[in-house]
């Protein structure tokens, strides 16, 4: 080889490696317990990848959103749930093969990519230099992905805050509501009138709201 | 786990730095990591942990759910309050070089209300969002 | 020989990245249960994070944060936006199993063929 493999080069390669395998395991995994526990894992594991590709920012938030909260998320929902996954009816040559077709292809595209690290790529041609500079200048805060984030893309910024905003209430809606469905598919549309013992929150009036313009309608 | 001594009183022990490092994450975010989104997280992080150990109707009386659901809008609404302060001082939405006299301090301004109104979205939604699921296993 | 090597080692990342994508694909489509569908969507949004970083790293460079000592930095840009990505991942994730839990109330099951066969609509 012509340039000797450097230690950070390497210490990633390992990282992803070990990423991989547990991307299998958790393919393999049928009790979802397991499959959580090992979502948290792979998480932590994302983070020091992401540590060692310089993205500090990144591997903080990765390291307390992914592993921290969504996978109490996914226990409190194992809990509503249950925690088996049944055992396969269907074959898995179709998708398989299809997933395999996909990859081909992918790897057939990254031939045309830049080398990994190379300083010269044009990703580090186009806006990067400029935010650089702006922070070199004393221009802006010294952590340029502050500043990018708040600043030079306030506007993205603002939509990701409308997004998390919207989901949230999405989740209220969908959870914190009156509304019961029973098991056979059938709403009980009894509850949700006036034996109703405690009005929770303002989007159960909501709820009630559109549900008694359902039945009226 | 309700009456697990070791768990509670280490618990306790470790809250309020918890608290603490998220306070330092946001404002210190100019300057290091960390920024209004992680430090939205670890915050309510700290309350998940409150409740998985204390019980949630522990969790309840320090953040309340109807103060906390008000923080959900607050915080998109400061964000976009300070776009807007940009185009009543005369220059364009989320500018802020009008709201100090010096560049570098007029963003910063901008920066750290901005990253507040992240903090305080991310931060309620997602204790809002442990909330509804805990409350739908419970009933 | 030693040419391909190279070459390999030079798109390792990539070929990582393009491996969990695909488990991420082959999870949705082959694996009934809905949970774990959404888990294996967020293992194809977790290869785009690495699909984003990875061009951003220079080897020998540091983080971006500015200091008068280092002159290299990675590229920022990359990084804001996967920064918003994850905590927007979230978020969707915990509305996609808001939708699940109220999926198991009214079938009683979080597995696909027997929400399939219990629907009245799909005879």
């Amino acid at each position: 080889m012509t340039e000797a493999p450097n230690a950070e080069t390497f210490v990633i390669s390992l990282l992803l490696t070990l990423l991989a395998g547990i991307t299998l395991a958790i393919i393999r995994q049928r009790n979802m317990f397991g499959v959580v526990i090992l979502s948290g894992i792979y998480s932590f594991l994302m983070a020091s990848i992401m540590i060692a590709l310089d993205a500090v920012d990144v591997a903080m938030t990765e390291a307390s959103v992914g592993a921290g909260i969504s996978t109490v998320i996914l226990l409190a929902t194992l809990y509503l749930t249950g925690s088996m996954e049944y055992p396969q009816r269907r074959s898995v040559i179709i998708p398989l093969c299809l997933s395999l077709a996909v990859g081909a292809i992918l790897i057939w595209g990254t031939s045309g990519l830049p080398k990994f690290g190379v300083a010269d790529a044009p990703i580090h041609k186009h806006v990067g230099p400029t935010y650089i500079q702006y922070s070199k200048d004393h221009k802006m805060p010294p952590n340029m992905v502050t500043a990018v984030l708040a600043d030079f893309r306030g506007y993205d910024t603002l939509g990701e805050t409308a997004v998390v905003f919207t989901a949230g209430i999405g989740v209220l809606l969908l959870l914190q509501g009156g509304w019961r469905v029973s098991s056979a598919g059938r709403k009980r549309d009894d509850e949700d009138d006036e034996n109703e013992p405690s009005a929770r929150s303002a989007s159960d009036a909501a709820n009630g709201g559109t549900s008694a313009g359902g039945t009226s309608a | 786990m309700r009456f697990d001594l070791i768990l509670r009183v280490g618990a306790k022990l470790v809250l309020p730095f918890i608290l603490l490092f998220a306070l330092y994450v946001q404002f210190h975010g100019d300057y290091g990591p960390g920024g209004g989104f992680q430090a939205g997280v670890i915050a309510a992080g700290m309350v998940i942990l409150y409740a998985l150990i204390f019980g949630i109707r522990a969790a309840k009386q320090i953040a309340p759910p109807a103060i906390v659901e008000m923080m959900v809008p607050l915080g998109v609404l400061l964000y976009a309050g300070t776009g807007m302060a940009g185009i009543f001082l005369g220059d364009n939405f989320l500018e802020y070089t009008a709201f100090a006299h010096d560049f570098l301090h007029a963003h910063e301004w901008g920066i750290f209300t901005v990253e507040l109104g992240v903090l305080i979205t991310v931060c309620s939604t997602m204790i809002v969002m442990f909330y509804a699921f805990v409350e739908r296993g419970r009933s | 020989m030693m040419d391909a090597l190279q070459q390999f080692s030079a798109h390792y990342n990539y070929y990582i990245t393009i491996f969990l994508m695909i488990s991420g694909l082959f999870i949705v489509i082959a694996r009934g249960n809905l949970i774990k569908k959404l888990i294996g969507l967020s293992l194809f949004q977790t290869s785009v994070y690495l699909l984003y970083l990875t061009p951003a790293k220079i080897v020998g460079g540091t983080a971006p944060i500015y200091d008068k000592n280092f002159t290299v930095y990675a590229n920022p840009l990359p990084h804001v936006l996967m920064l918003t990505a994850i905590v927007v991942g979230v978020a969707t994730l915990a509305l996609g199993l808001a939708l699940v839990v109220r999926i198991k109330e009214a079938y009683g099951t979080v597995e696909e063929d027997e929400i399939f066969t219990k629907d009245p609509e799909s005879e």
